[in-house]
């Protein structure tokens, strides 16, 4: 417990500012109401963040929104919620709508969709000073430039002139959170305000609430899924699972003591950044690599007369037989322009591209069809990468159907079968839809329809970026286990640093379509070369409270 | 599905159904089920009022009208149908080949082709139709065909736009699915509720503008029957016996309601929104 920089956990004062006590949300109508949240309580003091944690269908942002009164026409909520002692279950419509934009604030998960396109962040700004507070427009105006000031907005005098499509992710969520901030609130919902973000850009964005928190003494309720983000800024934790409260404790003593089985079960299954666990699979470097692209560019076509963009510069990445290369970077890197590339679905535009020896850079069609005998892929999200009008029996064959290697019905789905076992998922299950599946067997079944072909090199475009971290973490097994049982290589795409600790081989860090640094996993992770590679390790956070503030005062520091 | 079929079932739609049932029965079955020739004259027992020997009466020559109004559906239904399937093939294929390839393949199909027909008024459409091959079946079938394509296209490719992006459809790129494979295995079953649900309200309009044309005479030939024709025949009796007017006029109505209802049941039982499963 010696953290000087940034410690600053406060006593927890006597009274609290917003208390949940026994608060249940239910849906439906009528007679027959449906409880998805069941008496969950704790409350948020003065100054202090409480993160609200759970996997999709916990039921966290339900009761984060049922504080509000932000829930659907078909809920309602039971219980007592107090601000500052006042009752706000049954409240009137009117003094609902004075708490949600005065003493409560909320900033949401996307901005993009929280902003209306049509006005400038100006606007958005003094509308919401002015509905609140009786100034004239001009003072509203220069109080909006002083609200993007505080929120370290670039050069805040420009960008309230500026339309939300304008600005980047990043700064849309600085935007948000100035609007919040307009009215000074006593408590900020946060609902997974910097889960759309890259992790340079949410540990700024984290930074900023600390701080502010810091300035005004608000209390901060912020909902979130990921433990690094809990460990790096909260002071107790609610750990919530199918509707209830399974544990509720000081942020330290929560990652140190987990009491409940959930919260340990959910705590080992997080990836985390030098946690010792590394890849299981070998390269072999003597036979010719199975992927190898020499100063390859990559251009999006254009449209009509109009030149392409270019996502990809001098890329020079090598995979060899048994090898699983991470490709990580934030969005617009060109981290899935390459894997699209490796899958012959986007051309090269300059350099050289062989697939298992061959040249491939002319992308005719017999090049296109040596590609898809020796590569496959995994997509990121398997709600929609099955096509839900076929059975996942018949989208696990159809690359096989498609390339002529199995023609008969029956023959597909004997196939479909073993490889569904293959993945550990019931041979019964070839005739479901991938909408009776959970989003983890999904993934099992593009894992599947990827192996249908056996492919010598397997493109995996972060296969588990939208899975729950339980799910994320079982599914990694079953790829690592697959991998060795195979032995094929990889192009392992992912946001996600300890993910690719765990299961690369090596590295390859990207950077607006460029190769920043590549090299094995363990010396690009454990002493990086390059400043960004440095940054990007500093930004991803720990799921470990005092390891992450010892990185946030040094990041913050350098 | 059933489940979703059965929500949306509703009395007055369930009644829908039954009768779009019964005129396909009459599609098939015309001569069995009417009790006269059609076109078998009564000089004597002209004009007569429903009820009696003719249940729905005769018209001014004598005709009994149940049976007129039995075969003029089966005609009725025959050019609906068959310009319904006209428009859905030609415009489904140019929505697909439009929103699919994009670009030129885009300006020919949906600015060229769709946007020209549907800046023409349909009746001068038809009328130039006619004008060219002459009335009937076929040139009706054919001309409303062409003519009602272009709600089609513009319905297949909103939903291919929208349906092209998603990962599953690269996903059969990446796996080899050949063009044809993407476009009619994939694509085409993924957008297929809103067509079906416009092949009924095709329908309803279909015989509108059939009726219609053929109250202008500009439809089937005489004597073949038709509600259009004898709602123009029944006009000049109006006042004397409403009747020889009102019952094909009463036909038209229904049977414009009911295919519409049975569209209405179609877009709520179809639409993946509704789907209680999710």
């Amino acid at each position: 417990m010696t953290q000087p920089v940034l410690e600053k956990a406060p006593p927890p004062p006597a009274t609290a500012l917003l208390e949940i006590d026994d608060v249940s949300v239910e849906f439906g109508g009528g007679k027959k109401w449906k409880p998805v949240t069941h008496g969950i309580s704790f409350s948020v003091a003065p100054g202090e963040t409480v993160a609200l944690v759970g996997e999709s269908g916990s039921g966290k942002s339900v009761t984060a929104m049922a504080i509000l009164d932000l829930l659907p026409a078909n809920a309602r909520r039971t219980g007592s919620i107090r601000l500052d002692g006042e009752e706000l279950v049954g409240a009137s419509e009117k003094r609902l709508r004075q708490v949600r934009g005065c003493d409560v604030a909320v900033i949401f998960q996307e901005p993009m969709t929280a902003l209306n396109p049509v006005y400038t962040i100006g606007h958005h700004l003094s509308e919401a000073i002015r509905s609140h507070r009786d100034v004239s427009k001009a003072e509203a105006a220069e109080k909006a430039v002083d609200l993007l000031r505080q929120v370290h907005m670039p050069s805040p005098e420009e960008k309230v002139k500026h339309y939300p499509h304008q600005l980047s992710g990043g700064q849309r969520q600085r935007a948000m959170i100035a609007m919040a901030m307009a009215s000074e609130p006593r408590l900020l919902i946060a609902d997974e305000p910097t889960t759309a973000l890259d992790v340079t850009v949410q540990a700024e964005i984290l930074d900023l609430v600390r701080e502010l928190q810091q300035r005004t003494g608000m209390g901060v309720l912020i909902i979130t899924h990921d433990m690094g983000v809990v460990a790096d800024v909260s002071d107790r934790v609610v750990v919530m699972r199918d509707g209830r409260v399974v544990e509720t404790a000081p942020s330290r003593e929560l990652f140190a003591r987990p009491q409940h089985d959930y919260t340990t079960a959910l705590l080992e299954a997080v990836p985390r950044l030098g946690s010792g666990t590394t890849s299981s699979a070998v390269a072999d470097r003597s036979a010719p690599p199975v992927l190898d692209l020499e100063g390859v560019a990559i251009e999006y076509p254009g449209s009509w007369r109009k030149s392409g963009f270019r996502a990809g510069h001098d890329l020079d990445i090598s995979v060899a037989p048994g090898e699983i290369v991470g490709l990580v970077g934030e969005s617009g890197s060109g981290k899935s322009t390459i894997g699209r590339l490796a899958m012959g679905l986007l051309p090269v535009a300059a350099g050289r591209m062989e697939v298992g020896g061959r040249d491939v850079s002319a992308g005719s069609r017999a090049d296109l069809v040596h590609i898809r005998s020796q590569v496959s892929m995994v997509f990121q999200d398997p709600a929609s990468s099955l096509d839900p009008r076929r059975t996942i029996g018949q989208s696990i064959t159809d690359p096989l159907r498609w390339t002529r290697k199995l023609t008969s019905t029956k023959a597909c789905r004997a196939r479909a079968q073993e490889l569904l076992d293959d993945v550990r998922l019931p041979k019964e299950w070839v005739d479901r839809y991938p909408h009776e599946l959970s989003g983890g067997q999904r993934q099992r079944v593009g894992i599947a329809r990827a192996m249908a072909t056996n492919p010598r090199l397997l493109v995996a475009d972060e296969p588990t970026s939208a899975l729950d971290v339980s799910v994320q973490a079982a599914v990694l097994d079953l790829f690592s286990e697959l991998q060795r049982e195979h032995g094929f290589s990889c192009l392992f795409i992912t946001h996600d640093l300890s993910v690719v600790e765990q299961l690369a081989t090596s590295v390859v860090v990207l950077q607006h379509g460029r190769v920043v640094e590549q090299g094995p996993t363990a010396r690009v992770l454990n002493d990086p070369q390059e400043d960004y590679t440095r940054r990007l390790i500093a930004a991803a956070p720990v799921p470990d409270p005092d390891l992450q503030a010892q990185r946030r005062a040094q990041r913050l520091a350098g | 599905m059933r489940r979703r079929l059965a929500h949306a079932l509703t009395p007055l739609r369930l009644a829908a159904l039954v009768y779009v049932g019964l005129m396909l029965l009459v599609l098939v079955a015309a001569p069995l089920l009417a009790p006269a020739d059609p076109l078998s004259q009564d000089v004597a027992d002209r004009l007569a009022s429903p009820g009696g020997a003719h249940v729905l009466g005769t018209d001014e020559l004598g005709r009994d009208i149940l049976s007129r109004i039995i075969y003029g559906a089966r005609v009725e239904l025959l050019i609906a149908l068959g310009a319904t399937l006209v428009s859905m093939l030609l415009g489904t294929l140019l929505g697909l080949l439009g929103g699919y390839f994009g670009g030129i393949v885009e300006v020919i199909t949906m600015r060229v082709v769709v946007d020209v027909l549907l800046a023409f008024p349909p009746i001068i459409l038809v009328l130039l139709a006619v004008t060219l091959r002459g009335p009937g079946t076929g040139t009706l079938i054919a001309a409303m065909g062409v003519l009602f394509a272009p709600t089609f296209a513009r319905i297949a490719y909103g939903q291919v736009i929208s349906v092209k992006r998603l990962e599953f459809v690269e996903a059969a790129t990446a796996f080899g699915a050949p063009t044809r494979t993407r476009l009619f295995g994939v694509i085409l079953p993924n957008i297929s509720a809103p067509l079906i649900v416009q092949v009924s309200l095709t329908i309803a309009t279909a015989i509108l503008l059939e009726s219609g044309l053929s109250y202008l005479g500009l439809g089937v030939v005489p004597p073949t029957p038709s509600w259009g024709s004898m709602v123009a025949q029944g006009q000049r009796y109006l006042s004397s016996d409403p009747h020889v007017l009102l019952v094909p006029g009463a036909f038209v109505v229904l049977t414009i309601l009911a295919f519409g209802l049975v569209g209405d049941a179609l877009r709520s039982g179809l639409d993946p929104k509704s789907r209680s499963n999710r």
